[in-house]
């Protein structure tokens, strides 16, 4: 997919007001989301969302590696954000670099602030992201994905974290960029927002955006990660449904 | 330990009940408001603005004078007298370390077992990697937790596998009075002996050894619905050796011998955990959060 060797800015919203892809301003891509998807780690999930697909796995709490980074009040979160070397079309040179460990940074800062760290001192809890196809805001399913894994890792925590990217497309305030709209767009404001409470626990901008615009940007980056919120919560139903299966009904 | 009609309920498979009365299994999620009818928050709660709200993925469970949720999944939160199965992780000089899939490893000390030990012996009895049957003993505010070898049922592992399961299924695993369990060791003639941890070790034919772990999945994914005990029966039935037709102890097997013996400690599992999985109090393991 994609058009990384387009040498021309392409339409990105028609005099319809619709974008690259027919969808709305305020329309998010297709979101899926699976909760349980391995087997082996505490928790985690699996989402597609677009031309994404993110896998998220969480360990913990458990002894922490290595030992020194322990805390004695509280657990340490060790996030890896990680995009598979075919996760886009030009191959990704595979490991850490600049760009994937800001986002582990990020993401694990942002989880840090919802998880009950206090209640497992001296341990860790590990988060590790996977992209595996990628197509812009990897983070925000990334961090979707995670907090999904979290609840299932049956990890005490004050809220489940939606996360969407907001954009600047064609002069216009867009939910959700794809990849054509970030890479041609004139703004990409990434969030996550603790719906309990109403605060913002990430947010990123990369371009630029008058004041009105951020204030728009962010009104409908909420009324985005609400939506998500809902679908984040009906994975999570789908996977602990207390439903009978061999028609036993009781 | 007030057991009352709970259990039943429990044990009844309902759709997703959000709407149902607080009597019925309600799954809340992190972040959800729980109705609280004045009741104080509990474990797997926490309150911030007058209102409670869930912490943990789990059904909901008012219980004067508090209001808290009892996990559906996670880590083992160890409990004293816990019998539990672990692995050796590392042998110091006069101690072990053990993971027992509790946030942290458990130490057994030298003192903690049957055995005659000089300081820096520990590895020539326990080596990194074996598998052990211990019971919890204490723990403290820090969460390190105190674990003994000595006691009945409790020692070395020979041989054998062991299956993990999430150790909240493991009520369901045992059974009301062990039903599950029996009727697994009868249908599959393999010895088998259940951590409260999650952690089942298996001995056996590897036929039987197989069927064992296949069951104990079927039991984890769905453990949480009704009809369980006949869909467990009729799989084992289905798969059983052609050979060695009846559902009576097929052939020698590992020696009927010693498996019966290997039964008796997880008999006394279902007293421990089949009953308290809803009653007991946490223990202050996970405790309510003020932030």
């Amino acid at each position: 997919m994609g058009s990384v060797g387009a040498k021309e800015v392409p339409v990105l919203l028609s005099p319809e007001g619709l974008r690259i892809d027919g969808r709305k301003l305020d329309e998010l891509r297709p979101l899926s989301i699976r909760a349980g998807a391995l087997h082996q780690a505490d928790g985690s999930a699996a989402v597609e969302w677009g031309a994404n697909k993110v896998l998220a796995a969480v360990y913990g709490p458990r002894e922490v590696h290595p030992r020194h980074l322990q805390q004695n009040h509280k657990a340490v979160i060790q996030c890896r954000y990680n995009m598979a070397a075919f996760s886009v079309d030009e191959r990704k040179r595979p490991g850490l670099d600049r760009r994937s460990q800001e986002i582990s940074k990020v993401i694990g800062e942002a989880f840090e602030s919802v998880v009950f760290v206090e209640e497992y001192p001296r341990t860790s809890i590990d988060i590790y992201i996977e992209v595996l196809q990628a197509n812009a805001g990897t983070r925000c399913a990334g961090v979707v994905a995670a907090s999904v894994a979290l609840a299932d890792a049956g990890i005490p925590m004050a809220d489940l974290l939606p996360a969407v990217a907001v954009g600047k497309v064609g002069g216009a305030i867009a939910l959700d960029l794809k990849k054509e709209e970030d890479n041609f767009g004139e703004a990409d404001l990434p969030m996550a927002l603790v719906p309990q409470s109403g605060r913002l626990v990430l947010l990123q901008m990369e371009g630029h955006l008058t004041e009105p615009e951020l204030a728009q940007a962010l009104d409908l980056g909420v009324k985005g990660c609400r939506e998500i919120y809902e679908q984040m919560k009906r994975a999570l139903r789908e996977r602990y449904a207390v439903g009978p299966t061999a028609g036993a009904s009781s | 330990m007030s057991r009352g009609h709970r259990p039943s309920h429990r044990r009844r498979g309902r759709e997703d009940s959000s709407a149902r009365p607080s009597s019925e299994r309600i799954l809340v999620l992190p972040g959800e408001e729980i109705p609280a009818h004045g009741l104080k928050p509990g474990p797997g709660t926490y309150r911030t603005g007058g209102k409670v709200y869930a912490s943990v993925l789990g059904l909901l469970s008012p219980r004067p004078p508090l209001v808290q949720v009892i996990p559906l999944s996670g880590r083992y939160i160890p409990k004293p007298h816990d019998t539990v199965i672990g692995t050796v992780t590392d042998a110091q000089s006069t101690f072990w370390l053990l993971d027992i899939g509790a946030p942290r490893w458990a130490p057994l000390h030298m003192t903690g077992t049957p055995w005659k030990i000089e300081v820096g012996e520990t590895d020539r009895y326990l080596h990194v990697g074996d598998a052990v049957t211990v019971q919890v003993e204490n723990l403290d505010p820090t969460g390190r937790i105190g674990v003994t070898m000595i006691g009945e049922n409790l020692g070395k592992l020979e041989g054998g596998t062991i299956v993990h399961v999430s150790a909240a299924r493991i009520p369901r695993v045992v059974g009301r009075g062990g039903s599950m369990i029996g009727l697994i060791t009868r249908l599959t003639g393999a010895e088998v002996v259940v951590g409260q941890n999650g952690r089942i070790w298996v001995n056996g034919t590897p036929d039987a050894i197989q069927r064992v772990a296949s069951v104990l999945r079927l039991i984890e994914e769905n453990g949480h619905r009704a009809g369980l005990t006949e869909r467990v029966e009729s799989y084992l039935l289905s798969t059983l050796p052609t050979d060695a037709a009846g559902p009576e102890l097929p052939r020698s097997g590992p020696g009927p011998g010693p498996a019966a013996d290997r039964d008796d400690p997880s008999t006394p599992a279902p007293a421990g955990l089949g009953s308290d999985f809803e009653d007991e109090e946490g223990e202050g393991t996970d405790g309510p959060s003020e932030p």
